[in-house]
């Protein structure tokens, strides 16, 4: 899912709860916003035509008290790439998306590039950014619509205008109707998108996005989860997220950017680092890994109950790491693995077990199968090697 | 049962309404009888605006104050962003000098003010020194705004500081995200966030100008404001009626601007929320 193989830049409506779909609007579908104002010329807010690519070279931080909060990094973002930095609290995420913005200046030696000017110098107001923070930062002393029109404000359109184009964005993040509303008087999924329709009234080069979903519940984050990502793409708009969430990063990077104690520890797509960690830190924090570590025997790991047989790459390893759902529930001693129920699960789209294996190691086992566990039921475990994940340590 | 209940709550009240009796009702009652009793009857309560001299007793009074106020708020208004934004060594010293004033009664307030620009001060014989004549002000209207303006400063400044410290920076650094300068920042965040503190600190700073009297008195006897004026009508004239008049009116101006400022700040922090 590269930037450049993206849909055709247009505007969806944000919000609804449609299962994301990979390709453009079905043809003839007209945007909301268009319609509706049909006697201007609808100028799509997918012109983002001066997307800037963003790159980072050497940059690190250090605060004054001596915290290393980023270690050194490189890294480049193409123009309308989406990329979402992920890792556990305190690793160094908003650090990084404030360098990006401005808000924050990289130790000396790093530098900040959007497209090709170097925009190190230069503060977070004159780097043309579109910001959304955690806390969302809406003006308590505005209303919505004028929260929307303030960057446009302080750029000196007229006033006319400035309506004109905040109703559109207004209609764009389903929000007609509640622009003349104060921010307190809405809720935590509306002012998420004033927030963002807000950033984006700009015309940014650049969109960050510091857990911008993070102060929902789930069911709504899960919702405009859905909208944001296809806003993304309809605007073709450079994207920089920062998320604690996995399955928020998944949904919505082009590449995910998996950070621990102020350092990137893989950056790929969500594939990438889903199936192919480069690391245990990586392997851990996505999703479900189970790890068995048994005696090397030539090209195979030895268990009590059997033998895995390791991919050539693996050198000398002495474990191998897997993911619930691409290991099969077999006979006992049909297997690689032999080992006993200790728990079963019934999820509904599946069942998730839990297997004892001799010598102290637990895995779990994801299976559609529709029958039932008893627990202490001896049971075996096959693995699709190729599905194995194997780190040189 | 219940009525002995009530009669103990009864009796728990009954200090504070004797207070209040005493030390309120009866001398506000005996001040509104007393200011409509002399030879003029009720209309001296017109006086204020029918006689010349207090009537532009009142105009000074009303202006002094509410140039002090605006002036205290702008001064501290900066000093206490300042001073709440900026980390630098010796800060917390500062900060507790600069409170030092508020332990000052008006009478040393104004001996300062004196010391500063009497006839024998520091800035008269400086621009004795540089000019050859005596810069004298303290005796007039000008050494009131000053002596006003150094024992509200202070006041403001911890206000404004407070508040400075509750802002929250993530709305500054949106705006500057959405391309505003630092002066509109000001003007469409920093100010609006501080509104409800500095029309509150403004109106407690208006009421103490309109009734501070130690410094006035100490400054000279014949400057025209009111806590003056109701002095001399009361000691030098035995004017009781037009003084308890005048003492009226000027507390009801006075409760009336902080109850405005009340309803402003109370609307914002509505606002905010
Ligand atoms: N102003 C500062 N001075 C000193 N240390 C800081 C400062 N700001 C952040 N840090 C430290 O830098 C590290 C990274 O902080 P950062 O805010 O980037 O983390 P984060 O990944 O965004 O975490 P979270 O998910 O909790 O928001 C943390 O250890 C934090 O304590
Ligand atoms: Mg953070």
């Amino acid at each position: 899912m590269s930037a450049k193989g993206r849909p055709e830049r247009e505007f969806r409506p944000l919000g609804g709860s449609e299962v994301r779909e990979p390709a453009g609007p079905p043809q003839g579908q007209t945007p909301e916003c268009e319609a509706r104002t049909s006697s201007v010329k609808p100028r799509a807010w997918g012109d983002h035509n001066d997307a800037a690519s963003v790159r980072l070279a050497h940059c690190a931080k250090t605060f004054p008290d001596g915290t290393r909060a980023l270690l050194p990094l490189d890294l480049e973002i193409q123009a309308g790439e989406t990329v979402v930095f992920l890792g556990p609290s305190g690793c160094g995420k908003t650090t990084l998306l404030r360098i990006i913005a401005g808000l924050a200046q990289p130790d000396a030696g790093g530098r900040v590039f959007f497209g090709d000017d170097d925009v190190t110098a230069r503060p977070i107001e004159r780097r043309n950014v579109g910001m959304v923070f955690q806390s969302y930062a809406l003006f308590p002393n505005m209303t919505v619509a004028e929260n929307i029109a303030y960057g446009l404000r302080v750029r000196g359109i007229r006033a006319d205008e400035r309506r004109q184009q905040s109703a559109r964005l207004l209609d764009m993040m389903r929000l007609a109707g509640l622009g003349d509303r104060r921010v307190d008087q809405l809720s935590g999924g509306q002012r998420q998108r004033v927030a963002l329709a807000r950033a984006l009234a700009v015309r940014p080069r650049v969109l960050l996005l510091d857990e911008p979903l993070t102060a929902l519940d789930a069911k709504l984050r899960e919702s405009l989860r859905v909208g944001i990502d296809r806003l993304l793409r309809s605007l073709g708009i450079t994207a920089v997220y920062v998320t604690h969430d996995q399955a928020e990063a998944m949904a919505l990077g082009d590449r995910v950017a998996v950070m621990s104690h102020g350092r990137v520890e893989q950056i790929g797509a969500p594939q990438d680092i889903y199936y192919r960690p480069a690391s245990a830190f990586v392997a851990d924090f996505i999703g479900t890994m189970n790890r068995v570590s048994g005696e090397r025997d030539g090209p195979s790991l030895r268990f009590p109950g059997g033998t895995l047989r390791l991919p050539d790459h693996a050198v000398a390893a002495d474990h191998a790491m897997f993911r619930p759902q691409d290991a099969r529930i077999v006979e006992p001693g049909a297997g690689a693995l032999t080992g006993r129920v200790a728990a079963a699960f019934f999820l509904g789209s599946m069942t998730r077990v839990v297997v004892d294996l001799p010598g102290e190691q637990t895995i779990v086992v994801d299976t559609v199968e529709r029958r039932s566990f008893v627990n202490g039921d001896a049971i075996g475990v096959d693995i699709d090697p190729d599905a194995l994940v194997i780190l040189e340590s | 049962m219940r009525t002995r209940e009530n009669l103990f709550l009864a009796l728990l009240a009954l200090p504070a309404m004797v207070v209040f009796a005493a030390f309120w009702l009866l001398p506000m009652a005996r001040l509104v009888s007393v200011g409509a009793s002399g030879p003029r009857g009720p209309a001296a309560y017109l006086a204020i605006v029918t006689d010349a001299n207090y009537f532009a007793s009142l105009v000074s009074t009303v202006t002094l104050s509410i140039g002090v106020t605006f002036s205290t708020l702008v001064v501290a208004g900066i000093a206490g962003m300042f001073l709440q934004r900026n980390d630098f060594p010796g800060r917390a010293v500062l900060v507790s000098l600069l409170t030092f004033p508020l332990a000052f009664p008006g009478v040393v307030i104004g001996f300062m003010v004196i010391m500063l620009a009497g006839r024998q001060g520091l800035i008269g014989s400086v621009t004795d020194a540089l000019f050859g004549s005596k810069l004298v002000f303290a005796y007039s209207i000008a050494g009131l705004f000053a002596g006003y303006l150094y024992f509200s400063i202070p006041r403001v400044i911890l206000t404004v500081m407070a508040a400075v410290e509750k802002l929250d920076r993530a709305l500054e650094e949106a705006a500057r995200s959405l391309g505003a300068t630092p002066w509109q920042v000001l003007r469409d965040v920093v100010l609006p966030g501080l509104r409800p503190a500095l029309i509150s600190a403004g109106a407690i700073c208006f009421a103490t100008s309109m009734g501070a009297f130690g410094t006035a008195f100490t400054l000279a006897t014949n400057i025209n404001v009111l806590p003056i004026t109701i002095y001399t009508e009361f000691t030098n004239y035995a004017n009781f009626s037009i003084a308890a008049a005048l003492s009226l009116v000027l507390g009801v101006i006075t409760w009336a601007a902080l109850a405005v400022a009340r309803t402003l700040a109370g609307s914002t922090v509505a606002a905010a929320a």
